[in-house]
């Protein structure tokens, strides 16, 4: 079958285009406001930072507020700012790889059979969304304590493999996008669960795995660690940009510095995922 | 007689029961490893919460059973969870429906545009999310002296003739929270919307202009809807998580505790007896209780959605 091309679709009013465009440039600029004001901020010089009236964009930009942060992150004690990077980097990285597979495995099976207790497990996930995270921590972290989990990376990494938020979005996906005749028709073929699973299901759900990418980046390297890690070298990168931006009202500019930092891992992935998104649906099309 | 036919009927459903059990045995097996450490981290800490509910918890001495005392207290004598209690459901009643729509909104109008711009489009709206605290800018925006930038302009441009007390004045500290709430609500379910637009085939579109299906908002009803169906129950259960646990805004902007309360909610609450006055029973009471309000909206929206499209 034909597809639509890129663009103009036919049933669209140019004036309505042009509706659609305005709203959302007025709301846009709402919206990018801290992201705007982040970047300014980190580039500012001191003085700028703290003008009278405040102005939003930075006019003499310097990379100032970067040096200071790793003077501050270097002087700060025996561990090496990179020794923290590396810390976010291994948890992110292993966390968001696991989620993914370990969250698709069930999200497949509960999506598409039906078995004894797949119901109730299904309702627990997304009940257990809804359950505070607050009172929640004094029970996991006497689990973590009880397996011997504290003090190292397992007590960030395994809990974020089985994040109830990632399960149920690749299940909703799984439910809605692929058809079951399509798995019966590689059964017949002779396929195993698992060869269906890898190579006819996953590929479908490209889209909701990048946005599943994107969460669970975002959580990982926004987690600072100090609920079951107290040994400071284990600690993550989080932890030591916010004793940077602790140092009080001095320190305005390196802390600004640090929260652009932070964004730029999860703004670059961000990026490529949704780029990816857009182009992956635009040339794949399910037939039945 | 009947005694016996009852457990011949019971011993065939259990028969039933394990064969279809065997049947499936690499459906457990790929939910295994999920299962595991689901139930480890997630249900086992919830049900010893709920557990603490019922004991009295100050988590240096054991938990010491005393039945339904802290929902009693809860209900009839702690006026500021009443209070709580009022501000958590305007600032859920507000933000919870109207980020919701929002979200779908902002989410379809991209979807409309140019393929090009759609990326950087999805950035622009889901930048308060993804730039973490950054939110604490609302602070120093409507801060309340000349240096806010609210206060500066206005007085800059004579709307205004005095800096305000955005922050710290009962009359303005909800308005500003439901605010940056509504702001902040572009998070997980607007993500999942951009990627299911994203997964409805082409041909159902090109089906329905075949069809005479002739402008957006009749593609929107008739094709787009009930295809969002699955994301869009994601992002009812995400909307109701995030509007009802409202806290971090409130506690960083207004305070906490805020002044006369004013923005108090059923988590800043929670907080204060759990890790201020290390009342865990209590504050696992509050837990349960928000929980159980919380369940019962989802079962009503859920089957809300069920009828989309029809």
């Amino acid at each position: 079958m034909k597809k639509i091309k890129a663009g103009r679709q036919p049933n669209r009013s140019r004036a309505g285009d042009v509706g659609v465009a305005i709203v959302l440039m007025i709301f846009g600029a709402f919206f990018a406001f801290p992201l705007v004001y982040a970047i300014n901020a980190a580039f500012k010089p001191l003085n700028e930072l703290f003008i009278y009236p405040p102005k939003l964009f930075v006019r003499n930009p310097t990379t100032d507020n970067f040096s200071d942060l790793f003077l501050l992150l270097n002087k700060q004690g025996v561990i090496t700012f990179t020794r923290y990077m590396f810390n976010s980097l291994f948890v992110t990285t292993v966390g968001t790889a696991g989620h993914i597979l370990i969250a698709s495995m069930a999200a497949y099976v509960l999506a598409k059979y039906r078995f004894p207790g797949s119901r109730t497990f299904f309702a627990a996930v997304t009940v257990a969304l809804m359950f505070t995270g607050y009172v929640t921590q004094i029970p996991g972290y006497l689990i973590m304590a009880k397996l011997g989990w504290t003090n190292t990376y397992l007590s960030l990494i395994i809990p974020a493999f089985a994040s109830p938020m990632g399960l149920f979005l690749m299940k909703q996906f799984m439910e809605s996008s692929i058809p079951d005749v399509l798995i019966e028709a590689a059964k017949i073929d002779g396929a195993k669960e698992t060869k269906i699973f890898w190579s006819i299901v996953m590929p479908l759900v490209k889209p909701a795995i990048l946005t599943l990418m994107i969460f669970s980046i975002q959580a990982l390297w926004n987690n600072a660690g100090t609920t079951y890690i107290y040994r400071d070298e284990l600690k993550m990168l989080p932890f030591a940009l916010q004793t940077v931006g602790a140092g009080g009202v001095a320190r305005t500019g390196a802390a600004s510095a640090a929260t652009l930092f932070m964004m730029i891992l999860p703004l670059t992935c961000f990026i490529l995922a949704q780029s990816n998104i857009v182009e992956t649906m635009a040339s794949s099309g399910i037939k039945e | 007689m009947s005694y016996a036919n009852w457990k011949a009927g019971k011993k065939r459903q259990a028969h039933f029961l394990w064969k279809d059990i065997k049947d499936h045995t690499t459906c457990y097996f790929f939910l295994a490893p999920y299962a595991v450490i689901f139930t480890l981290f997630f249900i086992a800490p919830v049900i010893v919460s709920i557990c603490y509910s019922f004991t009295y918890f100050n988590v240096l001495q054991p938990p010491r059973f005393i039945g339904l005392t802290n929902y009693i207290n809860l209900i009839l004598a702690d006026d500021i969870f009443l209070t709580a209690v009022k501000n958590t459901f305007l600032i859920a009643a507000i933000t919870g429906p109207v980020g919701y729509i929002m979200a779908f909104i902002f989410a379809w109008l991209i979807h409309e545009l140019p393929r090009s711009i759609r990326a950087i489009a999805v950035l622009v709206f889901y930048a308060p999310t993804i730039s973490g605290q950054v939110y604490l800018i609302w602070s120093i925006i409507f801060s309340g002296d000349s240096y806010g930038y609210f206060n500066a302009y206005m007085v800059e441009f004579g709307i205004m003739d005095n800096p305000v007390l955005w922050l710290t004045d009962p009359r303005y500290m909800m308005i500003i929270v439901i605010v940056v709430q509504l702001w902040l609500s572009l998070g997980a379910g607007f993500l999942s919307f951009i990627a299911g637009l994203n997964t409805i085939p082409a041909d159902q579109y090109e089906a329905g202009y075949v069809d005479g299906i002739r402008n957006r908002w009749q593609e929107l009803w008739y094709i787009t809807l009930p295809n969002m169906k699955s994301m869009l129950m994601f992002g009812a259960v995400m909307a109701i998580s995030q509007s009802f646990n409202t806290a971090d805004v409130s506690m960083n902007l207004c305070g906490f505790p805020s002044t006369d309360y004013a923005a108090h909610t059923v988590v800043t609450h929670l907080i204060d007896y759990g890790q201020q006055r290390f009342e865990m029973g209590y504050a696992s009471a509050i837990a349960t209780v928000l929980f159980a309000v919380m369940y019962l909206c989802n079962k009503f929206i859920q089957k809300a959605l069920m009828r989309l499209g029809t």
